[in-house]
């Protein structure tokens, strides 16, 4: 304020003062963020830009001088071998099942949650508490507690009622897999969608029931536009999770019956087989899908954020 | 409105209302259904954990079997096992430690870009978002390279690091939002009556911020405890953490289904609670803050 009452009188010497000044304070506001901002930058951006480089050499572990550049090498063998092959296909097809299914669910389930009914906070705690298992732990509980042919609940259920006794995993082995993470991620979808319902223009929908529209009209008309966002957030949101699972393919199949996805072949190829360069190639690729699923979940999230900054 | 639509009126509504009630009544019922079926599994691990090793494997299941703590003797190792307890605190360690690092990285950074925005900071955001979609294994190995040529193998403070930077987008994220809530003109009227940053910080800001901070640490928590690929590669004897203690489970030994059962239910336990007193928060937590 001093600066701009001052500055038609001495104008030079005032503006040489007041540039270090405003720099500074602009370093001030700054400076909060720059222990996180360096930190982020090291911890993950780094060790990302080394599995880069990696890609491109041929590097086994196991015969650390026989590493040298092949280029692309890598990825062609990535591309081409049968194996990874299936396993970028188990990811997509993984990915996809379970986030859509688990959506469907979800919604039906934050819809029925959405009216009030007797007992509602205890029906949300329960549906809410598969997504707070650790998820090894609910990984190993669908294996040995539901899925086993012997013992397990499904199959003891099924005999109560004179069913088959089907053994789970060795007949379905990626239905098992994403029959459990759909488990797991309904509560997820069901929450986003829910606060999604709840933000709902009550009035518009009233106007809307005075006006004769039946509740399917109202669903069609209303709900569903409002909902698409809150929709493709919770898918995009879904994908990025369930695209880098580990552990649900680690504990109940280990990866085995068709069921290994890219994480896990690239824990496998580095882990046991000692293949650094093709690990690392297999990397990239997947960092190359997430990012083609970040573009657009980034958009929905900006979008959504414009939204609250702007009623805000 | 004339006297005599009234009853006409009332007539019509009646019985449409009616059906609208009994349908809601049916509607409550398959929520509690749903309820039920999603907790099912649940509970059944719980009832299963405390059934001796021979009730909890039959077929058909033995629903009123006696119950017994001998699932829990196995798992805590009292029946000659291993002990599940240093896996427990190292957990603990790498859960708690590295939630307060997030804090104390994320509080700082998330007041600048909310209480007193940055120029393009809404690019800063979403650079902090947009490390967090970077899958897990893109930076595994590189990581498992450096931790054995420097000796950090097996070691929980590299978990710590690591979960450190796992989270602190989540909660930048959150607590930005969080403290977005707080009113500028607040803060104003405070400096304007001359409290200096920490009185401000302190006696404005944190009181309304706290439950979300609060919210944020639980769901900090949360993740670190539940993460096992970063665990399973990096850590091995000694720093080995609960999840990777349970996929010791994965094989099966024989009877040790109620061992089994123990065991997921102990180490989830700290989730189950976590993410119950955080329940209001979230969704607000696990969609970024973009959904409130």
């Amino acid at each position: 304020m001093t600066a701009t009452t001052t500055a038609p009188v001495a104008a030079t010497p005032v503006r040489t003062l007041r540039r270090p000044s405003s720099r500074l304070r602009a370093w001030a506001t700054r400076a909060p963020l720059l222990p996180a901002l360096i930190f982020m930058i090291a911890v993950t951006q780094l060790p990302f830009v080394a599995t880069l480089v990696i890609s491109f050499f041929d590097w086994n572990a196991l015969y650390p001088k026989a590493r040298h550049f092949t280029g692309l090498g890598n990825y062609s063998d990535v591309l081409t071998d049968a194996d990874l092959r299936h396993s970028v296909w188990t990811t997509i097809v993984l990915t996809v099942t379970v986030v859509l299914v688990s959506l469907i669910v979800g919604l039906g389930l934050a819809l029925l949650l959405d009216r009030r009914f007797r007992g509602r906070g205890i029906v949300r705690t329960l549906l809410i508490a598969p997504f707070l298992v650790v998820p090894v732990a609910a990984a190993l509980l669908w294996k040995h507690v539901l899925y086993n042919p012997e013992y397990g609940l499904l199959n003891g259920l099924l005999h109560i009622v004179g069913g088959p006794q089907p053994d789970w995993i060795s007949n379905t082995p990626l239905l098992a897999v994403e029959a459990s993470l759909v488990w797991q991620w309904t509560p997820f979808m069901m929450l986003i969608l829910l606060a999604g319902l709840q933000s709902r223009d009550h009035q518009q929908i009233e106007a809307a029931r005075v006006d004769g529209a039946s509740d399917w009209q109202i669903f069609r008309h209303l709900t569903l536009p409002h909902l698409r966002r809150y929709l493709e957030l919770g898918a995009l949101l879904g994908s990025i999770y369930i695209v880098q699972n580990f552990d649900a393919v680690f504990t109940l199949t280990s990866g085995g019956l068709g069921t290994a996805n890219l994480p896990y072949t690239v824990y496998q190829s580095f882990y046991q087989a000692h293949e650094n360069g093709l690990a690392s190639a297999a990397g990239v690729l997947v960092v190359i899908g997430s990012i083609i699923i970040a573009t657009f979940a980034l958009r929905v999230v900006s979008s959504l954020f414009r939204e609250e900054v702007s009623r805000a | 409105m004339s006297a005599t639509a009234v009853p006409v009126r009332s007539r019509r509504t009646r019985g449409p209302r009616r059906t609208v009630r009994a349908r809601g009544a049916g509607l409550g019922l398959v929520a509690w259904l749903a309820g039920v079926v999603f907790f099912l599994p649940i509970a059944w691990m719980a009832l299963t954990s405390f059934h001796s090793e021979s009730d909890a494997a039959t077929n058909p299941p033995s629903l009123g079997a006696a119950l017994t703590l001998d699932g829990y003797r196995e798992f805590f190792g009292t029946g000659g096992g291993a002990s599940p307890w240093p896996a427990l605190v190292n957990s603990t360690v790498a859960s708690l430690v590295s939630t307060l690092c997030v804090l104390l990285l994320a509080l700082p950074a998330a007041y600048a870009l909310s209480v007193r925005p940055v120029r393009k900071w809404t690019d800063v955001l979403f650079f902090f978002l947009s490390t967090k979609m970077l899958p897990v294994v893109a930076g595994l190995l590189p990581i498992y390279l450096f931790a054995k040529n420097t000796g950090m193998l097996d070691n929980i403070w590299l978990l710590v690091i690591l979960y450190t930077s796992m989270n602190l987008p989540i909660a930048v994220w959150m607590m930005q939002s969080f403290l977005a809530e707080v009113p500028v003109a607040v803060i104003e009227a405070a400096q304007i009556d001359g409290a200096r940053l920490p009185t401000v910080l302190a006696r404005v800001v944190a009181p309304i911020a706290l439950p979300g901070i609060a919210a944020t640490a639980l769901i900090c928590f949360i993740f670190s405890w539940n993460e096992l690929l970063f665990a399973r590669v990096l850590t091995g004897v000694v720093a080995e953490t609960a999840p990777v203690f349970l996929t010791g489970f994965i094989t099966s030994q024989g009877l040790f289904l109620a061992k089994v059962c123990a065991a997921s239910l102990v180490i989830s336990l700290p989730v189950l609670a976590a993410g119950f007193a955080a329940q209001d928060k979230l969704v607000q937590g696990l969609s970024l803050g973009a959904v409130k």
